[in-house]
Protein backbone atom coordinates (compact mmCIF):
# COMPACT_ATOMS: atom_id res chain seq x y z
CA UNK A 1 0.00 0.00 0.00
CA UNK A 2 2.74 2.45 1.00
CA UNK A 3 4.37 2.26 -2.45
CA UNK A 4 1.68 4.77 -3.53
CA UNK A 5 3.05 7.40 -1.18
CA UNK A 6 5.97 9.12 -2.80
CA UNK A 7 6.21 12.43 -0.96
CA UNK A 8 9.77 12.98 0.26
CA UNK A 9 11.45 15.80 2.19
CA UNK A 10 12.95 17.07 -1.10
CA UNK A 11 9.51 17.02 -2.79
CA UNK A 12 8.16 19.04 0.16
CA UNK A 13 11.03 21.49 -0.19
CA UNK A 14 10.00 22.15 -3.80
CA UNK A 15 6.37 22.52 -2.64
CA UNK A 16 7.56 25.65 -0.84
CA UNK A 17 7.18 27.25 -4.27
CA UNK A 18 3.43 27.05 -3.66
CA UNK A 19 3.81 29.12 -0.50
CA UNK A 20 5.92 31.58 -2.49
CA UNK A 21 3.03 32.02 -4.95
CA UNK A 22 0.66 32.77 -2.08
CA UNK A 23 3.16 35.24 -0.57
CA UNK A 24 3.71 36.93 -3.93
CA UNK A 25 -0.03 37.42 -4.42
CA UNK A 26 -0.28 38.74 -0.88
CA UNK A 27 2.48 41.33 -1.48
CA UNK A 28 1.10 42.36 -4.86
CA UNK A 29 -2.44 42.88 -3.52
CA UNK A 30 -1.18 44.53 -0.29
CA UNK A 31 -3.30 42.16 1.81
CA UNK A 32 -0.86 42.36 4.73
CA UNK A 33 -1.05 38.72 5.77
CA UNK A 34 2.56 37.82 4.97
CA UNK A 35 3.60 37.61 8.63
CA UNK A 36 0.61 35.37 9.49
CA UNK A 37 1.31 33.19 6.46
CA UNK A 38 4.97 32.68 7.37
CA UNK A 39 4.09 32.00 11.02
CA UNK A 40 1.40 29.56 9.82
CA UNK A 41 3.79 27.70 7.52
CA UNK A 42 6.56 27.48 10.13
CA UNK A 43 4.11 26.35 12.83
CA UNK A 44 2.55 23.75 10.53
CA UNK A 45 5.97 22.29 9.70
CA UNK A 46 7.13 22.19 13.33
CA UNK A 47 3.81 20.96 14.79
CA UNK A 48 3.30 18.26 12.17
CA UNK A 49 6.92 17.06 12.44
CA UNK A 50 6.60 16.75 16.23
CA UNK A 51 3.20 15.04 15.94
CA UNK A 52 4.59 12.66 13.30
CA UNK A 53 7.31 11.48 15.67
CA UNK A 54 4.99 11.40 18.69
CA UNK A 55 2.40 9.35 16.79
CA UNK A 56 5.06 6.97 15.53
CA UNK A 57 6.11 6.38 19.14
CA UNK A 58 2.55 6.05 20.47
CA UNK A 59 1.55 3.63 17.72
CA UNK A 60 4.68 1.58 18.35
CA UNK A 61 4.18 1.42 22.13
CA UNK A 62 0.40 0.80 21.75
CA UNK A 63 -0.44 1.76 25.35
CA UNK A 64 -3.97 2.60 26.46
CA UNK A 65 -2.60 5.23 28.85
CA UNK A 66 -0.55 7.01 26.16
CA UNK A 67 -3.44 6.84 23.68
CA UNK A 68 -5.83 8.42 26.18
CA UNK A 69 -3.21 11.02 27.11
CA UNK A 70 -2.89 11.99 23.45
CA UNK A 71 -6.68 12.27 23.14
CA UNK A 72 -6.77 14.48 26.25
CA UNK A 73 -4.04 16.74 24.82
CA UNK A 74 -6.05 17.09 21.59
CA UNK A 75 -9.21 17.93 23.57
CA UNK A 76 -7.36 20.47 25.74
CA UNK A 77 -5.89 22.24 22.70
CA UNK A 78 -9.26 22.29 20.93
CA UNK A 79 -10.91 23.84 24.01
CA UNK A 80 -8.10 26.39 24.40
CA UNK A 81 -8.47 27.50 20.78
CA UNK A 82 -12.29 27.58 20.90
CA UNK A 83 -12.03 29.85 23.97
CA UNK A 84 -10.17 32.46 21.92
CA UNK A 85 -13.35 33.09 19.90
CA UNK A 86 -15.32 33.85 23.08
CA UNK A 87 -14.10 37.47 23.29
CA UNK A 88 -13.60 37.52 27.04
CA UNK A 89 -16.69 35.53 28.02
CA UNK A 90 -16.49 34.15 31.58
CA UNK A 91 -15.64 30.46 31.94
CA UNK A 92 -15.23 30.11 28.16
CA UNK A 93 -12.36 27.66 28.56
CA UNK A 94 -14.25 25.38 30.96
CA UNK A 95 -17.40 25.49 28.83
CA UNK A 96 -15.34 24.67 25.73
CA UNK A 97 -13.48 21.90 27.55
CA UNK A 98 -16.73 20.27 28.65
CA UNK A 99 -18.29 20.64 25.19
CA UNK A 100 -15.26 19.19 23.37
CA UNK A 101 -14.80 16.39 25.94
CA UNK A 102 -18.43 15.26 25.87
CA UNK A 103 -18.76 15.50 22.07
CA UNK A 104 -15.46 13.77 21.38
CA UNK A 105 -15.91 11.21 24.16
CA UNK A 106 -19.48 10.26 23.24
CA UNK A 107 -18.73 9.96 19.54
CA UNK A 108 -15.53 8.00 20.13
CA UNK A 109 -17.14 5.56 22.58
CA UNK A 110 -20.04 4.93 20.17
CA UNK A 111 -17.65 4.31 17.27
CA UNK A 112 -15.57 1.88 19.32
CA UNK A 113 -18.66 0.08 20.69
CA UNK A 114 -20.10 -0.17 17.17
CA UNK A 115 -16.72 -1.58 16.08
CA UNK A 116 -16.45 1.09 13.41
CA UNK A 117 -12.94 1.74 14.72
CA UNK A 118 -10.60 -0.25 16.95
CA UNK A 119 -9.25 1.11 20.21
CA UNK A 120 -5.72 1.32 18.83
CA UNK A 121 -3.67 4.51 18.76
CA UNK A 122 -3.46 4.49 14.94
CA UNK A 123 -7.26 4.75 14.76
CA UNK A 124 -8.34 6.48 17.97
CA UNK A 125 -5.88 9.39 17.82
CA UNK A 126 -6.59 10.56 14.23
CA UNK A 127 -10.34 10.11 14.66
CA UNK A 128 -10.24 12.08 17.95
CA UNK A 129 -8.35 14.84 16.16
CA UNK A 130 -11.00 15.00 13.45
CA UNK A 131 -13.86 15.11 15.95
CA UNK A 132 -12.23 17.61 18.32
CA UNK A 133 -11.18 19.99 15.55
CA UNK A 134 -14.70 20.06 14.10
CA UNK A 135 -16.16 20.56 17.59
CA UNK A 136 -13.65 23.38 18.13
CA UNK A 137 -14.70 25.16 14.93
CA UNK A 138 -18.40 24.70 15.79
CA UNK A 139 -17.94 26.09 19.32
CA UNK A 140 -15.94 29.05 18.00
CA UNK A 141 -18.71 29.87 15.51
CA UNK A 142 -21.32 29.58 18.26
CA UNK A 143 -19.42 32.02 20.50
CA UNK A 144 -18.93 34.53 17.71
CA UNK A 145 -22.59 34.33 16.69
CA UNK A 146 -23.77 34.75 20.29
CA UNK A 147 -21.52 37.76 20.90
CA UNK A 148 -22.86 39.45 17.77
CA UNK A 149 -26.51 38.61 18.45
CA UNK A 150 -26.48 39.65 22.12
CA UNK A 151 -25.01 42.96 20.97
CA UNK A 152 -27.24 43.57 17.93
CA UNK A 153 -30.50 42.21 19.37
CA UNK A 154 -30.28 43.99 22.70
CA UNK A 155 -33.67 45.71 22.46
CA UNK A 156 -35.74 42.57 21.69
CA UNK A 157 -34.01 40.74 24.55
CA UNK A 158 -34.81 43.61 26.94
CA UNK A 159 -38.43 43.55 25.75
CA UNK A 160 -38.68 39.85 26.53
CA UNK A 161 -37.09 40.29 29.96
CA UNK A 162 -39.46 43.19 30.72
CA UNK A 163 -42.40 40.91 29.91
CA UNK A 164 -41.18 38.47 32.57
CA UNK A 165 -39.32 35.98 30.39
CA UNK A 166 -36.64 34.01 32.19
CA UNK A 167 -33.10 34.05 30.80
CA UNK A 168 -33.64 30.90 28.75
CA UNK A 169 -36.88 32.23 27.25
CA UNK A 170 -35.32 35.63 26.52
CA UNK A 171 -32.31 34.01 24.83
CA UNK A 172 -33.91 31.04 23.08
CA UNK A 173 -33.91 32.57 19.57
CA UNK A 174 -30.27 33.59 19.87
CA UNK A 175 -29.22 30.21 21.27
CA UNK A 176 -31.04 28.42 18.44
CA UNK A 177 -29.38 30.60 15.79
CA UNK A 178 -25.95 30.12 17.36
CA UNK A 179 -26.38 26.32 17.37
CA UNK A 180 -27.44 26.46 13.69
CA UNK A 181 -24.37 28.56 12.87
CA UNK A 182 -22.10 26.13 14.72
CA UNK A 183 -23.47 23.17 12.80
CA UNK A 184 -23.76 24.84 9.40
CA UNK A 185 -20.27 24.00 8.06
CA UNK A 186 -20.71 20.31 8.96
CA UNK A 187 -24.14 20.14 7.36
CA UNK A 188 -22.99 22.04 4.26
CA UNK A 189 -20.00 19.79 3.80
CA UNK A 190 -22.21 16.71 4.33
CA UNK A 191 -24.45 17.95 1.52
CA UNK A 192 -21.58 18.49 -0.91
CA UNK A 193 -19.31 15.63 0.12
CA UNK A 194 -18.12 13.77 -2.98
CA UNK A 195 -19.53 16.48 -5.25
CA UNK A 196 -17.29 19.36 -4.27
CA UNK A 197 -14.67 17.86 -2.01
CA UNK A 198 -13.22 14.44 -1.40
CA UNK A 199 -12.61 14.89 2.31
CA UNK A 200 -9.52 14.06 4.31
CA UNK A 201 -10.29 10.56 5.50
CA UNK A 202 -11.44 9.34 2.09
CA UNK A 203 -8.63 11.09 0.22
CA UNK A 204 -6.06 9.66 2.65
CA UNK A 205 -7.31 6.10 2.19
CA UNK A 206 -7.42 6.44 -1.61
CA UNK A 207 -3.89 7.89 -1.54
CA UNK A 208 -2.80 4.91 0.50
CA UNK A 209 -4.22 2.57 -2.15
CA UNK A 210 -7.50 1.54 -0.50
CA UNK A 211 -10.36 0.71 -2.88
CA UNK A 212 -12.54 3.89 -3.15
CA UNK A 213 -15.68 1.80 -2.44
CA UNK A 214 -14.14 0.92 0.94
CA UNK A 215 -12.89 4.47 1.48
CA UNK A 216 -16.38 5.90 1.10
CA UNK A 217 -17.63 3.72 3.95
CA UNK A 218 -15.10 5.37 6.23
CA UNK A 219 -16.09 8.76 4.91
CA UNK A 220 -19.77 8.05 5.59
CA UNK A 221 -18.80 7.11 9.13
CA UNK A 222 -16.82 10.35 9.46
CA UNK A 223 -19.80 12.38 8.17
CA UNK A 224 -22.09 10.79 10.76
CA UNK A 225 -19.65 11.20 13.61
CA UNK A 226 -18.99 14.86 12.79
CA UNK A 227 -22.70 15.61 12.71
CA UNK A 228 -23.11 14.06 16.14
CA UNK A 229 -20.00 15.75 17.52
CA UNK A 230 -20.73 19.27 16.25
CA UNK A 231 -24.34 19.13 17.40
CA UNK A 232 -23.39 17.91 20.88
CA UNK A 233 -20.59 20.49 21.15
CA UNK A 234 -22.75 23.38 19.86
CA UNK A 235 -25.68 22.57 22.15
CA UNK A 236 -23.50 22.24 25.26
CA UNK A 237 -21.44 25.36 24.49
CA UNK A 238 -24.45 27.56 23.68
CA UNK A 239 -26.60 26.48 26.63
CA UNK A 240 -23.72 26.95 29.08
CA UNK A 241 -22.56 30.22 27.51
CA UNK A 242 -25.77 32.28 27.24
CA UNK A 243 -26.12 32.97 31.02
CA UNK A 244 -22.78 34.81 30.78
CA UNK A 245 -24.57 37.63 28.97
CA UNK A 246 -26.65 38.37 32.10
CA UNK A 247 -25.63 39.58 35.56
CA UNK A 248 -26.50 38.19 38.97
CA UNK A 249 -29.71 40.28 39.01
CA UNK A 250 -30.90 38.54 35.81
CA UNK A 251 -30.34 41.71 33.77
CA UNK A 252 -28.78 41.93 30.34
CA UNK A 253 -25.15 43.08 30.66
CA UNK B 1 -51.99 51.51 54.40
CA UNK B 2 -48.63 50.28 53.06
CA UNK B 3 -47.45 52.08 49.95
CA UNK B 4 -47.14 49.91 46.84
CA UNK B 5 -43.66 51.30 46.13
CA UNK B 6 -41.31 52.96 48.60
CA UNK B 7 -38.08 54.26 47.13
CA UNK B 8 -35.49 55.32 49.68
CA UNK B 9 -32.33 57.24 48.76
CA UNK B 10 -32.03 55.76 45.28
CA UNK B 11 -28.76 56.57 43.53
CA UNK B 12 -27.70 55.37 40.13
CA UNK B 13 -24.33 56.00 38.53
CA UNK B 14 -22.52 54.72 35.48
CA UNK B 15 -18.74 54.87 35.10
CA UNK B 16 -19.22 58.23 33.34
CA UNK B 17 -21.76 60.07 35.48
CA UNK B 18 -24.19 60.11 38.37
CA UNK B 19 -27.69 59.77 36.87
CA UNK B 20 -29.94 59.65 39.96
CA UNK B 21 -29.31 61.33 43.33
CA UNK B 22 -31.11 60.30 46.50
CA UNK B 23 -34.56 59.71 45.06
CA UNK B 24 -37.23 59.26 47.73
CA UNK B 25 -40.69 58.43 46.48
CA UNK B 26 -43.80 56.55 47.47
CA UNK B 27 -46.47 55.31 45.09
CA UNK B 28 -49.80 54.00 46.36
CA UNK B 29 -51.71 51.13 44.80
CA UNK B 30 -54.09 52.31 42.10
CA UNK B 31 -52.23 55.61 41.70
CA UNK B 32 -51.55 57.19 38.34
CA UNK B 33 -48.17 58.89 38.65
CA UNK B 34 -46.64 61.00 35.90
CA UNK B 35 -42.90 61.66 35.87
CA UNK B 36 -41.61 64.48 33.71
CA UNK B 37 -38.37 66.38 33.31
CA UNK B 38 -35.81 67.34 30.70
CA UNK B 39 -34.07 64.73 28.51
CA UNK B 40 -31.23 63.02 30.36
CA UNK B 41 -32.71 63.83 33.79
CA UNK B 42 -32.91 60.13 34.70
CA UNK B 43 -36.64 59.45 34.20
CA UNK B 44 -36.21 56.30 32.12
CA UNK B 45 -33.42 55.09 34.38
CA UNK B 46 -35.71 55.42 37.40
CA UNK B 47 -38.44 53.47 35.60
CA UNK B 48 -35.98 50.75 34.55
CA UNK B 49 -34.76 50.42 38.12
CA UNK B 50 -38.37 49.97 39.26
CA UNK B 51 -38.76 47.34 36.51
CA UNK B 52 -35.59 45.56 37.80
CA UNK B 53 -33.98 45.94 34.39
CA UNK B 54 -31.31 47.99 36.17
CA UNK B 55 -30.14 47.88 39.78
CA UNK B 56 -29.73 51.04 41.85
CA UNK B 57 -26.16 51.78 42.88
CA UNK B 58 -27.42 52.70 46.37
CA UNK B 59 -30.73 52.83 48.17
CA UNK B 60 -33.69 50.57 48.70
CA UNK B 61 -36.91 49.87 46.84
CA UNK B 62 -39.74 48.14 48.63
CA UNK B 63 -42.69 46.72 46.70
CA UNK B 64 -45.71 45.79 48.81
CA UNK B 65 -43.52 46.34 51.88
CA UNK B 66 -40.82 43.87 50.84
CA UNK B 67 -37.42 44.75 49.30
CA UNK B 68 -37.19 44.02 45.56
CA UNK B 69 -34.28 41.67 46.23
CA UNK B 70 -36.73 39.28 47.93
CA UNK B 71 -38.81 38.84 44.76
CA UNK B 72 -38.22 36.37 41.97
CA UNK B 73 -37.33 38.85 39.19
CA UNK B 74 -39.25 36.96 36.49
CA UNK B 75 -42.46 36.78 38.54
CA UNK B 76 -42.02 40.43 39.56
CA UNK B 77 -41.58 41.60 35.94
CA UNK B 78 -44.80 39.82 34.99
CA UNK B 79 -46.58 41.75 37.74
CA UNK B 80 -44.80 45.10 37.21
CA UNK B 81 -44.78 45.43 33.44
CA UNK B 82 -42.43 47.85 31.68
CA UNK B 83 -43.40 49.25 28.29
CA UNK B 84 -40.58 50.77 26.25
CA UNK B 85 -40.47 54.02 24.35
CA UNK B 86 -40.62 53.06 20.64
CA UNK B 87 -41.14 49.43 21.55
CA UNK B 88 -39.59 46.99 19.16
CA UNK B 89 -41.66 44.01 18.20
CA UNK B 90 -39.85 40.68 17.87
CA UNK B 91 -40.40 37.66 15.62
CA UNK B 92 -42.17 37.99 12.29
CA UNK B 93 -45.84 38.68 13.00
CA UNK B 94 -48.14 40.31 15.56
CA UNK B 95 -49.03 36.77 16.65
CA UNK B 96 -45.38 36.08 17.60
CA UNK B 97 -45.60 39.03 19.99
CA UNK B 98 -49.01 38.39 21.46
CA UNK B 99 -48.41 34.67 21.96
CA UNK B 100 -45.14 35.33 23.83
CA UNK B 101 -46.78 36.21 27.19
CA UNK B 102 -48.60 32.85 26.99
CA UNK B 103 -45.43 30.97 26.01
CA UNK B 104 -43.51 32.27 29.04
CA UNK B 105 -46.40 31.23 31.32
CA UNK B 106 -46.71 27.79 29.69
CA UNK B 107 -50.29 28.56 28.72
CA UNK B 108 -52.17 28.02 25.47
CA UNK B 109 -52.70 31.16 23.38
CA UNK B 110 -56.14 32.68 23.99
CA UNK B 111 -57.02 34.09 20.57
CA UNK B 112 -60.39 35.49 21.63
CA UNK B 113 -58.80 37.47 24.47
CA UNK B 114 -55.96 38.70 22.22
CA UNK B 115 -58.41 39.87 19.52
CA UNK B 116 -60.54 41.62 22.15
CA UNK B 117 -57.46 43.42 23.49
CA UNK B 118 -56.43 44.43 19.97
CA UNK B 119 -59.91 45.83 19.34
CA UNK B 120 -59.61 47.96 22.51
CA UNK B 121 -56.71 49.79 20.85
CA UNK B 122 -58.68 49.90 17.59
CA UNK B 123 -56.74 47.23 15.76
CA UNK B 124 -58.91 44.80 13.83
CA UNK B 125 -58.66 40.98 13.88
CA UNK B 126 -56.87 40.98 10.50
CA UNK B 127 -53.84 42.40 12.32
CA UNK B 128 -53.18 39.25 14.34
CA UNK B 129 -51.24 37.47 11.61
CA UNK B 130 -49.90 40.60 9.95
CA UNK B 131 -46.12 40.79 9.43
CA UNK B 132 -44.68 43.39 11.81
CA UNK B 133 -42.92 45.03 8.85
CA UNK B 134 -46.35 46.08 7.54
CA UNK B 135 -47.32 47.97 10.73
CA UNK B 136 -47.00 51.72 11.19
CA UNK B 137 -45.17 53.15 14.21
CA UNK B 138 -48.47 53.79 16.03
CA UNK B 139 -49.72 50.27 15.31
CA UNK B 140 -46.47 48.78 16.59
CA UNK B 141 -46.70 50.79 19.81
CA UNK B 142 -50.30 49.65 20.36
CA UNK B 143 -49.38 45.99 19.73
CA UNK B 144 -46.51 46.37 22.23
CA UNK B 145 -48.90 47.82 24.80
CA UNK B 146 -51.38 44.97 24.28
CA UNK B 147 -48.45 42.51 24.66
CA UNK B 148 -47.76 44.05 28.09
CA UNK B 149 -51.33 43.80 29.36
CA UNK B 150 -52.72 40.52 27.94
CA UNK B 151 -52.21 39.23 31.48
CA UNK B 152 -53.31 42.30 33.42
CA UNK B 153 -50.30 43.50 35.45
CA UNK B 154 -50.57 45.13 38.86
CA UNK B 155 -48.33 47.99 37.73
CA UNK B 156 -47.70 49.41 34.27
CA UNK B 157 -44.46 51.37 33.83
CA UNK B 158 -44.84 53.48 30.69
CA UNK B 159 -41.70 54.99 29.22
CA UNK B 160 -42.83 57.78 26.88
CA UNK B 161 -45.10 55.36 25.06
CA UNK B 162 -46.99 58.10 23.22
CA UNK B 163 -43.91 59.90 21.90
CA UNK B 164 -44.07 60.24 18.13
CA UNK B 165 -47.70 59.11 17.87
CA UNK B 166 -50.31 61.19 16.05
CA UNK B 167 -53.12 62.84 18.05
CA UNK B 168 -55.72 60.14 17.25
CA UNK B 169 -53.42 57.28 18.24
CA UNK B 170 -52.46 59.14 21.43
CA UNK B 171 -56.14 59.40 22.34
CA UNK B 172 -56.64 55.67 21.75
CA UNK B 173 -53.61 54.82 23.91
CA UNK B 174 -54.71 57.24 26.69
CA UNK B 175 -58.21 55.72 26.80
CA UNK B 176 -56.79 52.20 26.92
CA UNK B 177 -54.37 53.03 29.74
CA UNK B 178 -56.91 55.04 31.75
CA UNK B 179 -59.38 52.17 31.43
CA UNK B 180 -56.80 49.81 32.93
CA UNK B 181 -56.23 52.20 35.82
CA UNK B 182 -59.88 52.93 36.54
CA UNK B 183 -61.50 49.55 35.90
CA UNK B 184 -58.73 47.04 36.57
CA UNK B 185 -56.85 48.83 39.41
CA UNK B 186 -53.63 48.87 37.44
CA UNK B 187 -51.20 51.33 39.01
CA UNK B 188 -49.70 53.57 36.33
CA UNK B 189 -46.27 55.17 36.45
CA UNK B 190 -45.67 57.06 33.23
CA UNK B 191 -42.68 59.02 32.01
CA UNK B 192 -43.67 61.74 29.56
CA UNK B 193 -42.82 64.99 27.82
CA UNK B 194 -46.35 65.35 26.47
CA UNK B 195 -48.00 68.60 27.59
CA UNK B 196 -51.53 67.13 27.68
CA UNK B 197 -50.39 64.19 29.80
CA UNK B 198 -48.56 66.58 32.16
CA UNK B 199 -51.57 68.90 32.44
CA UNK B 200 -54.03 66.08 33.11
CA UNK B 201 -51.77 64.14 35.51
CA UNK B 202 -53.30 63.06 38.81
CA UNK B 203 -49.97 63.03 40.54
CA UNK B 204 -46.97 64.71 38.92
CA UNK B 205 -43.30 64.65 39.84
CA UNK B 206 -40.42 66.33 38.05
CA UNK B 207 -36.88 65.08 37.77
CA UNK B 208 -34.06 67.47 36.95
CA UNK B 209 -30.40 66.42 36.92
CA UNK B 210 -31.31 63.16 38.57
CA UNK B 211 -33.04 64.83 41.52
CA UNK B 212 -36.68 64.97 42.47
CA UNK B 213 -37.71 68.60 42.09
CA UNK B 214 -41.41 69.25 42.47
CA UNK B 215 -44.29 67.22 43.76
CA UNK B 216 -47.71 68.48 42.68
Amino acid sequence: MTQNLIVTPSALFFAVALVAIALLLNFKEKIGLEKDMIVGVVRAVIQLTVVGYVLTYIIKVNSIFLTLLMVLIIIFNAAWNAKKRAAGMNNAFWISLLAVTVSTGTTLVLLVLARAIKFTPSQVVPVSGMIASNAMVAIGLCYRNMNTSFHDLRQPILERLALGANLKQASSGIVRDAIKTGMAPTIDSAKTVGLVSLPGMMSGLIFAGVDPTKAIMYQIMVTFMLMAATSIASVIACYLAYPNFYNADDQLI
Amino acid sequence: MTALFTLTDIDFATTERQILHHINLTVDAGDSLTITGPSGSGKSTLLRIMATLLTATNGQIAYNGRPLSEYDPFAYRKEVSYCFQQASLFGDTVYDNLSFPYVIRNQAFDETHALEALSQVELGPDNLHKPITELSGGEKQRVALVRNVLFTPKVLLLDEVTTGLDADTKTIVHHFIDHLNQHHDVTLIAVTHDETEINTANHLITLADGQLEVTA
